[in-house]
């Protein structure tokens, strides 16, 4: 059996209509009509990278709080009214962006719309119900976290190594003491200053006229009064000059596992962050990636490795500066020296040798079909496309990715390699403290 | 008059706002699927559901495990053999064939239960015929190597090491174990020993003796003509004739409710709770009202105990009960996961709303609400290519065909508030329900027995 060329996919072409309010609302609308069922997604330019200090997750705490009620819903209402209609919904905190979700039948997309006017015109808070999601929020916390065995490894661990800014280093999760710390005026002026229309894209795709949509935007989100933003502060940091590196215990965890991490260049430009985003593919896609195949199938060293762009794992979706990660599940008889050395050849023989035109297009033909995957769902497109719009101011990029993928070629991939250097990186080792294994 | 303007202005602001009403809904297309059975009696599900270039696929085969003696060294092998059916086949090494699948745009994982041999995947419209011909060469010719076969086994061990280290699988393990004694659904994992007794002569062999196309289900969804890809199938999985046994899962023991267990995690910071019993199948007539009892409990957030236990109590962060349908019975499971200071007011708050769903009439707004819930999310989990192709394999693995899209909703209609009850009384019952409770023993032994009869581990 030889090996075909890799398959090949041309750019998708997917409708995306675009427009402003007044207030400064952007929408994007991505219509659809294969099936019966619309998704709206709402993206606020606020991330745990937006905390001030001694407020660690309010961010997240935050994102609890816009289901407490709004301007004109009570507690649970804008669950009810979305799962009443025979939707699903939720809402989640990422380093730049805190979004709400709902899919449902397309009959339901005004209503959709309404729920999402309502709790941007303002919410409703009380201190019951603040108290009632602080313990929400803990026991969130207990249960992926402090009760799961590698609960933070490495996404809340390794960027207090990585990186030094309160921004880019804190538990985005929250220490149980700032949380029980947050009040209702700070709920307040939180949503105030990141909260605004212009502060948002609403993304909705699905089984809907456009023009119908518009008008329904126009008529429940327009008489928001709009309210100054200001533009998120860059968060950059000086290159690292030597390897750092930390260990944590972790009480649960049966055996150790390492985490190594680099600052790739500044996810805005594409051209030059793109090949990151396939290295780490070429480093861990399955058996015939570069580390998969050393670790796991030759050296019988490691037990799981993964490989992947951002601390939450969604390459294109966090702003600079963002992690290249790559994570290793050991056994207790393997030192983690042994796996790091044994990476750092694989990284050296991708610089000396390079790779060929065949390995980086098969990883990219992967790399597409999966994307694809994460757009057939109409929730897919609504997120992509609003994070592409609210970051890049270009939702169309949703259809371009695809080329942009395999317009990356194989020096690219091995200059991006050379820049994952011993002195430039951290390392976060995690070691088994007596677990109940 | 300026003033007037301004007040009736600011009176229009602070005038509620009400929610639109919703819009006629469209009915969803029941989509058509190609049934066909091949020569070699496999069965090929394909329906044509474009979208983006790709096509799903799913296979079950039969694999059923037996009950008592033999049923955890089946377990183990038949674990073993999804984890290193794509280590070799007598034309193509490990690496071969995940470089083959990379081209393809392909992914494809194997994986198994007390029940059946699963495959799960997709890949680029391009790659289809290059990801059957993999697949039947997999079917037919896996070679279990003997250095894979060690690597993944030792692989699986220390997997299952760091499983068991998560106390909701510790949790699931021992309630199992309770509810179903010496039926192979008590053995959701194998045990490191029976797993290190597995050698590859044992994966050969079980594969050629019930790795077979008869009675087992291949379902395509995706952008393809299902004329066009079921004569693909046929050509590519012409060779696969293996004469295998399609032994069935043994009956399920009857669930009758038992004693709480209390497994002690000392030092843990939640207790993790959990409740078992059985369930009506899919095509058991209380199905539809079951599914409506579930909800109105614990089946999705503007449920009852996410309500009590949640939004009003903070105990918890994520209760959930769900029914779920291995084929020799369906079952109902219930769990949450408790700060460990509130561990027996929140086993009082769910034995009430258990009691409660099981003793008093919903109210005909939750009924109405959990039935727009149940309809509506069936027709979202449609929309997608993966979606349908999940929805359909699982189907088959019941029995049931595409038509069940259709009546399903209308058995849905049906259900009135006296059919929820006796369904809640029927399958809700604290009685009917085995606990398991997975915590700090020292903290929560003697508050929980307060409330229920403990058997410890």
């Amino acid at each position: 059996m030889t090996t075909r060329a890799p398959v090949r996919t041309s750019n998708l072409s997917y409708a995306v209509e675009r427009a402003q309010l007044a207030n400064g609302l952007r929408v994007v609308i991505l219509p659809d009509r294969t099936s019966p069922v619309v998704a709206v997604a709402v993206y606020y330019d606020v991330g745990m990278r937006s905390e001030p200090e001694g407020r660690t997750g309010f961010a997240h705490l935050f994102e609890h709080l816009m289901f407490q009620g709004s301007a004109n819903l009570g507690k649970t209402e804008h669950f009810s009214h979305v799962q009443g209609s025979g939707g699903i919904l939720n809402g989640s905190t990422h380093v730049d962006y805190t979004n709400y979700y709902e899919v449902l039948p397309s009959n339901a997309t005004e209503l959709a719309l309404f729920l999402e006017a309502d709790r941007m015109r303002s919410i409703a808070l009380t201190q019951d119900n603040l108290e009632n999601q602080v313990a929400v929020v803990q026991n969130e916390i207990r249960v992926n976290v402090q009760n799961r065995p590698y609960g933070g490894f490495p996404w809340l661990q390794i960027p207090p190594v990585l990186f030094d800014s309160f921004a880019n280093s804190h538990d985005g999760y929250g220490s149980f003491v700032d949380l029980e710390a947050a009040t209702l005026p700070e709920a307040q002026s939180f949503f105030h200053r990141y909260y605004a229309p212009g502060n948002a894209v609403l993304a909705v795709a699905g089984d809907v006229d456009p023009a119908q949509v518009l008008a329904w935007v126009e008529q429940h989100f327009g008489d928001i009064p709009g309210r100054a933003v200001k533009r998120p502060p860059a968060f950059r940091e000086p290159a690292l000059t030597e390897e750092r590196r930390h260990t944590v215990e972790d009480h649960l965890a049966p055996a150790p596992a390492v985490a190594l991490a680099w600052r790739t260049p500044d996810p805005a430009h594409l051209a030059g962050f793109l090949p990151y985003v396939v290295l780490a593919e070429v480093l861990t896609d399955g058996d015939s990636s570069r580390l998969q195949e050393r670790l796991l199938l030759r050296d019988r060293s490691a037990t799981s490795v993964g490989g992947y762009v951002g601390v939450m794992g969604d390459p294109l979706d966090a702003r600079d500066p963002t992690p290249f990660l790559l994570e290793v599940h050991h056994a207790p008889d393997v030192a983690a020296d042994t796996v790091i050395a044994a990476v750092d050849e694989e990284i050296d023989r991708l610089v000396a040798d390079g790779l060929s035109d065949e390995e980086v297009q098969r990883t990219v033909a992967r790399m597409v079909a999966r994307y694809l995957r994460e757009l057939d769902p109409v929730l897919g497109r609504a997120t992509h496309a609003a994070v592409f719009e609210q970051q890049r101011g270009r939702a169309e990029l949703l259809n371009e990715l695809p080329e942009l993928l395999a317009s990356v070629t194989a020096e690219q991939v091995a200059a991006a390699a050379a820049t994952l250097r011993r002195d430039n990186r951290a390392v976060l080792e995690l070691r088994p403290a007596g677990g109940h294994a | 008059m300026a003033t007037d303007r301004t007040a009736s202005k600011k009176a229009a602001d602070r005038a509620p706002r009400t929610p639109p009403p919703l819009a006629t809904q469209r009915a969803a297309k029941l989509p058509t699927v190609g049934d066909t059975v091949l020569d070699n009696g496999l069965r090929v599900l394909a329906v044509r559901r474009p979208g983006v270039p790709l096509v799903e696929l799913r296979l079950r085969v039969p694999l059923a495990a037996p009950t008592g003696r033999g049923g955890m060294a089946h377990v183990a092998r038949a674990t073993l053999l999804a984890d290193t059916l794509l280590s070799g086949t007598d034309q193509r090494d490990a690496t071969q064939i995940a470089v083959d699948l990379q081209s393809l745009g392909g992914q494809l994982s194997a994986s198994t239960d007390a029940d059946r041999l699963g495959f799960g995947g997709s890949v680029l419209t391009g790659g289809l015929r290059g990801m059957l011909d993999l697949l039947a060469e997999l079917l037919t010719s896996a070679s279990y190597p003997r250095r894979e076969v060690q690597g993944e086994r030792d692989r699986l061990v220390h997997e299952l090491a760091i499983h068991r280290s998560s106390a909701g699988v510790l949790a699931r393990e021992a309630l199992m174990a309770r509810m179903y004694g010496d039926h192979p659904y008590a053995l959701d994992l194998p045990t490191a020993e029976a797993v290190q007794d597995v050698r590859p002569k044992h994966l050969r062999a079980l594969h050629a003796a019930r790795i077979a196309p008869a009675g087992s289900v291949l379902t395509l969804v995706g952008d393809l003509s299902p004329a066009r890809a079921t004569a693909l199938v046929a050509q590519a999985l012409a060779g696969w004739t293996t004469a295998g046994e399609t032994t069935p899962t043994p009956p399920a023991p009857e669930q009758v409710g038992r004693a709480a267990l209390l497994i002690d995690r000392p030092g843990a910071v939640q207790t993790t709770l959990r409740f078992g019993g059985a369930a009506p199948s899919r095509s058991d007539p209380e199905f539809a009202a079951a599914t409506l009892a579930n909800l109105v409990f614990g089946g999705y957030f503007s449920s009852r105990w996410v309500a009590n236990i949640r939004e009003d109590k903070g105990y918890t962060y994520s209760p959930h009960s769900g029914i779920d349908h291995p084929p020799a019975g369906s079952r109902l499971t219930a769990g949450a996961d408790v700060a460990t200071d509130v561990t027996a007011p929140a086993l009082l708050e769910s034995l009430y709303e258990l009691g409660r769903i099981a003793t008093v009439p919903v109210s005909q707004a939750e009924l109405d609400m959990a039935r727009r819930y149940a309809i509506g999310t069936l027709a979202l989990s449609t929309a997608s290519q993966a979606g349908l192709a999940g929805l359909i394999s699982q189907l088959s693995g019941s029995g049931l065909g595409i038509e069940w899209l259709r009546d399903y909703p209308k058995a849905l209609e049906a259900v009135t508030v006296e059919d929820v009850l006796a369904a809640g009384a029927r399958w809700f019952a604290p009685s009917v329900l085995t606990p398991v409770f997975v915590g700090d023993t020292d903290v929560i032994a003697d508050s929980l027995g307060a409330l229920v009869a403990l058997e410890t581990a």
